[in-house]
């Protein structure tokens, strides 16, 4: 919506991850119920989406008027100092939680056994979609993103601060990507790493489904996660291969992506 | 004529250094001459035809690659043919790839280049059989001008032979990248960066130009790419990792993308710089991400950007 391609999305979702792992140990160790270690988990991951805020305000607010290019290496400069700030942090070991991955114990659907966890998880990120598609076509600050993703100009001109509104969007989309982050972590571990390798899946999703298109965004990553799991288990080798081959083919043959609008 | 002063000083202390210097700080030399190369490549793309790359660690992927297959299976041990045969095959592999980037510019043309990278790099990582896996390929020693040096200690033979020999290669590659940014192509390059609608006016045929800026960066990116491989050693797949294209994209930016030189400059400083802060702390992202923001946002001329700024006051450097 903001016309930046954060490179540092990837970061802030592994940072939500990490976070994630910190407030359910220390939830487990204060002695908290197991059966509601989700609530700590998603509230610790929207929390340090705060970051967003700091990242915006103290960097990217600089460069808008600049060449796009810029943007792009300002964002590759959090990935560096993100990936080691994690690594001071946490230090360079892989954190988990994976006793409380079944916590919620196992379900039988459509003749496959799935955990229950993995079910919350689907079902809370219908919802933000939901809640984000409503955001942006019922509320007035809604209509104001969308009017300044088509005419900055003329936005200002009418009278919005949009300073503001950047710097609300650019968090909401941070503490999206950390509560991403946050929910994953039951399911599997947190590492230095997976932000630097889920900046290309994410990259690949949007391009697929088209920049600035939400709707497009979640079929994009439908495509991918189908995909990613008809590839393991036909012929591993391809598994990423094909994603990247897919998004070339999308850029060349729809540049705007299967759902991009007119304006790109 | 004061910046031939200097240069002409930069050659001398370069020739010089392997007499003179610490063998460690000599052994640095190698990366940042290999560096050097490959940016001056990136720099006909990024400061002269407007086009920034984030996938032109897949050219040095397939530069050191190639070196490692003929020094190995292929047994070529001769570095001429070893860096002809990497600047083929990278204008083998550039030339569709190219084809199909430069239809675009700005943001799309980052992302386009950044997924053929990565199409690389999962390629070179899954097909263990071929390309060693996450584990890599060793680069043997290669002859220079047909003189075997299997003999020669290994570190005598790097600060010795090996070393000039990057020196004439980066020499005869920056003689050539000044002639063709002072050809006629190199001006229709800037003319298409700064207004393409113009320069297609003047009946300049602007996409064909920006494929040859990818196809020459690409070749340069693949020779580069193959001198990295004998200090080393060996390859391996993280040469091809898009972070190591946006390392070469910060060394760019670094020198100052707006000069030519710039680019040689920001290897060496980059190289030197990395090297000291890992000798301080083990978090040179941290700090390089910093330095790197702080670039951006105050000085996206570069170290030559600033010089120029000192020089003469008043007046906007770069971009």
């Amino acid at each position: 919506m903001q016309k930046i391609f954060n490179l540092a999305c990837g970061s802030f979702y592994a940072l939500g991850a990490y976070v994630g792992v910190s407030a359910v140990s220390w939830y487990t160790s204060a002695g908290g119920p197991a059966a509601l270690f989700v609530l700590p988990l998603a509230l610790a991951g929207l929390a340090v989406g705060a970051i967003g805020f700091v990242v915006e305000r103290g960097l990217l607010r600089f460069v808008y008027d600049r060449d796009e290019t810029f943007q792009l290496l300002l964002t590759f400069a959090v990935v560096l100092m993100m990936e080691d700030a994690i690594r001071l942090t946490w230090g360079t070991s892989p954190q988990s939680t994976s006793a409380l991955y079944l916590t919620y114990g196992q379900v039988r659907v459509l003749g496959a056994t799935a955990p229950v966890y993995n079910l919350i998880v689907i079902a809370a990120s219908l919802v933000i979609a939901l809640l984000i598609g409503g955001l942006l076509t019922r509320t007035t600050f809604g209509r104001i993103i969308r009017a300044a993703a088509d005419n900055r100009e003329m936005v200002e001109a009418l009278g919005v601060d949009l300073r503001r509104v950047y710097a609300r969007v650019f968090t909401l989309g941070t503490a999206l990507g950390t509560l991403g982050g946050a929910l994953v972590i039951p399911a599997t571990a947190a590492m230095s790493e997976m932000g630097i390798e889920l900046i290309v899946e994410a990259f690949a999703v949007v391009v697929i489904g088209g920049l600035g298109s939400m709707r497009g965004a979640f079929v994009g990553a439908l495509v991918v996660g189908v995909l990613r799991a008809i590839a393991i288990s036909v012929y591993p080798e391809l598994e990423m291969l094909l994603i990247y081959l897919i998004v070339i083919a999308v850029l060349v043959l729809r540049p705007r992506g299967l759902f991009g609008g007119a304006a790109a | 004529m004061t910046a031939r002063l200097v240069l002409g000083a930069a050659v001398v202390a370069v020739a010089l250094a392997p007499l003179v210097a610490p063998t460690y700080h000599v052994l640095l030399m190698l990366p940042f001459m290999a560096y050097a190369v490959v940016l001056l490549g990136l720099n006909l793309l990024f400061g002269y035809a407007g086009l920034l790359s984030f996938g032109h660690a897949l050219f040095i992927g397939i530069g050191a690659y190639a070196g490692a297959f003929l020094t190995g299976p292929l047994k070529v041990r001769s570095l001429e043919v070893i860096l002809l045969a990497a600047g083929g095959l990278g204008a083998l592999v550039a030339a569709p790839v190219a084809a199909l980037c430069v239809r675009y510019v700005k943001i799309y043309f980052g992302m386009l280049t950044l997924a053929f990278g990565m199409v690389f790099y999962t390629f070179v990582l899954k097909f263990y059989r071929l390309t060693g896996g996450d584990e890599g390929l060793p680069f043997l020693r290669p002859a220079l001008l047909g003189w075997s040096l299997e003999a020669m200690p290994k570190t005598d033979y790097l600060v010795g032979p090996y070393y000039y020999y990057s020196l004439a290669v980066l020499s005869v590659a920056a003689l050539c990248m000044w002639r063709i940014v002072h050809s006629p192509f190199g001006l229709c390059l800037k003319t298409i960066r700064d207004n393409p609608a113009k320069a297609e006016s003047l009946g300049i045929d602007v996409t064909r130009y920006r494929w040859l800026a990818f196809m020459l960066s690409a070749v340069y990116a693949a020779v580069g790419g193959a001198l990295l491989g004998p200090p080393t050693g060996n390859v391996d797949p993280t040469l091809l990792y898009w972070t190591h294209s946006g390392n070469i994209v910060f060394m760019t930016l670094l020198g100052g993308f707006a000069s030519f030189f710039g680019p040689v400059l920001g290897a060496f400083v980059f190289i030197y710089l990395q090297n000291w802060v890992m000798s301080v702390v083990p978090y040179w992202r941290l700090v390089f991400g910093a330095i790197l923001a702080a670039l951006v946002i105050l000085a996206p001329g570069g170290l030559m950007g600033l010089a120029a700024r000192r020089r003469r006051p008043g007046r906007l450097s770069g971009a």
